[in-house]
């Protein structure tokens, strides 16, 4: 994308668009992705010039990469970017109407015990989940310490110095094709900064003030905690979100400042008709500690495998993650640690289970670059199958360019097996409870890494899960 | 619990086989076994390494790799076609010569899903713990054992300590000990032993699947049998386990072996 393009580009554009009245005119863009588009976009939320010209080149970058060549060739090739609304504003993505949301999903909701306000906003239905009131307080408490937590497009709007600096700086446009439709289209997800010193005792949760904007296809989420601070985030709910929107490709960006502490908890359970496709990296500087907390349910195909750049001295990095796929499901997960100084450490605990003709795996990546002494890593891939045509797969990858370094792998693939139902069903637990039994103790690592309501929720959800299989 | 202690008399038949038969796939492994377990009773069942025991015991728990013809009825109660749990709440119990291991599932939640599953109600929490602890006191085991994933990490005595723990609370009608004792030193031994005899009361039969002498020091039989080649082919006293002790299992296979090489001799000729 050349400026002269942008430039002609803007010289009709009130004409074309009439954008005279932008709160009245744009719900939502054409379907299909073009200049055009991203102009609409960032001319609509009234960005700054960077972030258009930003936006215009990642298209270029988008358009002119190819997808993936590994991978579940077949689903992704099935993806039709033509026939989407890369935009569409947040009162007028509540398109669904109740009566058309799968009963399979209305059930889980009512068997979760969701109320029914929060039941619609899940599906679709209505656009806000009210819960501005318990933010408030929490708000008030946050911003008396300096701390800042606003949606993107706020952020960018209210902190524009901040989100210059750190924008696209961990993961710029032409990172991967999926990296650069989000930098073209990006809406919503959350700006976080945490002052130096600073320490959030109580995780944020993008659950406080959830709206479509939210959970939309391309949000994009920038955190940074400055020297010493420490926070922990949690998006997305165990409860199923359903959406008619198919692409979901968000990009996250964590940087932990030298002392910094940045948590990041995940639980993801898209309907599942969605392409989960997310780039989520990290920056941990020196002393730096970052972890990922990562639970994948739902979706069709998900392609997630946050990262973390060690990038100065004794920095610690880990990433726990569950995936769990169903008859339709494809979890391709896992995770990438890159060793980029002396002494940083990292730790990788992948799970994954799948169920019936489910398939889920683990794809990693551990880099120790060339003069890095003292590095340890370990990783540790822990796959369940349930049923003889559930599917696992493991891609390690290491690349080691030193030689004073501690390497630990191990791998495990188990099978519900049938010496454990017998030993918990000759206690007299039923084979359902026996299964619910070994599975939940699978997960249990995961699991009491979460905070306390969600993983109860996440059991329940298991149990739903697990109900009627044929082990 | 479904069955009422009072309503067993001292040296009724709980347990009781009649020809039974068991296969894996189409190998017949135990070849027509008549047994009875009585209320009261403490009975062995000895028998050299590979002769079919273990695979009696978990066929009659229900194990789901074995095909069996014949009868096995528990407290008058049919059992052929149920499943391991329906036949666990009924009131028998397989302690198992190699636990299995279910990592992420502490002990205490498992003993008590499986105290509710054989009283048919939700045990509340504080009842659960006081029967625990004292199961735990009697056995010599530290209270952070409850916290600990079932059997992942433990030692074999630990382990066989744990079995004997789960039989005391679920307090079954028969229990079926396959090879408790291996694997134990002399301390836990004792130990495990004191158990067996205190869960062994005049309401419970209990049948000690061994192929040692070793265990019966600490638990005295009334009957032991004498299991080789998936048949029961003597039974007696207590004095038979002395005499199993002193002259080893050649002497009861020399006739089995000599009646199958005579078969095959006929088949031969």
């Amino acid at each position: 994308m050349t400026t002269e393009r942008v430039r002609e580009l803007n010289l009709d554009y009130e004409q074309k668009y009439g954008f005279a009245d932008p709160e009245a005119f744009l719900h939502k863009s054409p379907k299909g992705l073009s200049h055009e588009t991203v102009e609409m976009i960032s001319r609509f939320k009234a960005e700054p010039d960077w972030m258009r010209e930003f936006r215009h080149r990642a298209l270029d970058t988008f358009l002119a990469k190819p997808l993936p060549h590994w991978g579940n060739q077949e689903l992704l090739g099935a993806i039709d970017f033509a026939d989407i609304h890369y935009y569409v504003r947040s009162t007028e993505e509540s398109v669904n109407d109740w009566d058309d949301v799968p009963e399979n999903i209305k059930r889980t909701f009512t068997r979760l015990g969701i109320p029914a306000a929060e039941q619609k906003f899940l599906a679709g239905v209505t656009a806000q989940y009210d819960s501005e009131v318990v933010y408030h307080s929490i708000r008030k408490d946050l911003e008396a310490m300096g701390v800042v937590f606003t949606d993107m497009d706020s952020g960018l709007a209210k902190h524009a110095d901040v989100v210059r600096r750190y924008w696209a700086s961990v993961i710029p446009p032409d990172d991967n094709k999926f990296a650069a439709l989000n930098s073209a289209v990006w809406s919503g997800g959350s700006f976080i900064y945490v002052p130096r010193g600073v320490k959030v005792e109580i995780p944020l949760q993008a659950y406080f003030r959830i709206n479509t904007q939210n959970m939309g296809q391309f949000e994009r989420t920038l955190i940074i905690a400055d020297e010493g601070a420490s926070v922990h985030y949690i998006e997305g709910c165990t409860a199923p979100v359903y959406t008619t929107n198919s692409l979901h490709a968000a990009v996250v960006e964590l940087i932990a400042l030298p002392g910094a502490r940045i948590r990041y908890t995940t639980i993801q359970n898209w309907s599942n008709n969605v392409y989960n496709l997310v780039t989520k990296r990290a920056h941990a500087h020196r002393d730096a500690v970052v972890e990922w907390v990562d639970g994948n349910l739902g979706s069709k195909l998900t392609m997630k495998y946050p990262a973390i750049y060690l990038l100065g001295e004794r920095a610690h990095g880990e990433v726990l993650s569950i995936a769990y796929a169903g008859t339709g499901q494809h979890q391709d997960a896992g995770a990438k640690m890159i060793h980029a100084a002396p002494n940083t450490s990292s730790r990788i605990i992948s799970k994954s289970i799948s169920k019936d003709a489910g398939r889920a795996g683990y794809r990693g990546m551990i880099k120790v670059q060339r003069d890095c002494p003292g590095c340890r890593t370990s990783v540790e891939c822990d796959a369940l199958l349930i049923g003889s045509a559930a599917r696992t797969d493991t891609y390690p990858t290491m690349e080691i360019a030193e030689n004073d370094v501690r390497v630990e792998h191990e791998a495990r693939v188990s099978k519900l097996g049938d010496e454990q139902l017998f030993y918990l069903q000759s206690r007299g637990l039923s084979a359902d409870q026996a299964r619910l039994m070994i599975v939940n103790g699978f997960i249990e690592p995961f699991v009491r890494e979460l905070p306390m309501e969600y993983a109860v929720e996440m059991n329940r959800l298991i149990e739903l899960e697990m109900e009627g299989s044929v082990g | 619990m479904s069955d009422t202690r009072e309503q067993i008399r001292e040296d009724q038949i709980l347990l009781e086989c009649r020809g039974v038969h068991v296969y894996v796939e189409d190998k017949e492994i135990v070849k027509g076994v008549d047994l009875q377990v009585r209320a009261g009773q403490k009975a062995a069942l000895m028998g050299p390494n590979g002769s079919g025991k273990s695979t009696f015991a978990a066929a009659l728990m229900g194990h789901p790799a074995y095909r069996v013809e014949g009868e096995i009825t528990l407290c008058g109660d049919d059992l052929t076609g149920l499943a391991p749990d329906e036949r666990a709440r009924r009131g028998l119990f397989l302690g198992f010569q190699y636990p299995v291991a279910v990592p992420g599932v502490t002990v205490a939640s498992f003993l008590r899903a499986a105290l509710s599953a054989r009283l048919g109600r939700d045990v509340p929490v504080r009842e659960f713990r006081e029967q625990l602890f004292a199961a735990f006191d009697m056995l010599g085991v530290p209270k952070d054992f409850a916290g600990r994933y079932l059997n992942d990490g433990f030692s074999g005595g630990e382990k066989k300590r744990l079995e004997i723990m789960q039989m005391l609370l679920l307090q079954p009608r028969v229990a079926l000990l396959d090879e408790t004792d291996s694997g134990l030193d002399i301390d836990a031994l004792k130990v495990v032993s004191a158990g067996i005899n205190r869960a062994a009361d005049p309401q419970t039969g209990v049948l000690i699947v061994t192929h040692y002498q070793r265990i019966l020091a600490y638990i005295q039989p009334d009957v032991v049998h004498v299991f080789m080649d998936g048949r029961i082919v003597r039974s007696g006293g207590p004095s038979l386990a002395l005499e199993l002790e002193a002259r080893g299992y050649d002497w009861l296979a020399e006739p089995v072996a000599a009646s199958g090489s005579a078969a095959a001799k006929g088949k031969m000729s």
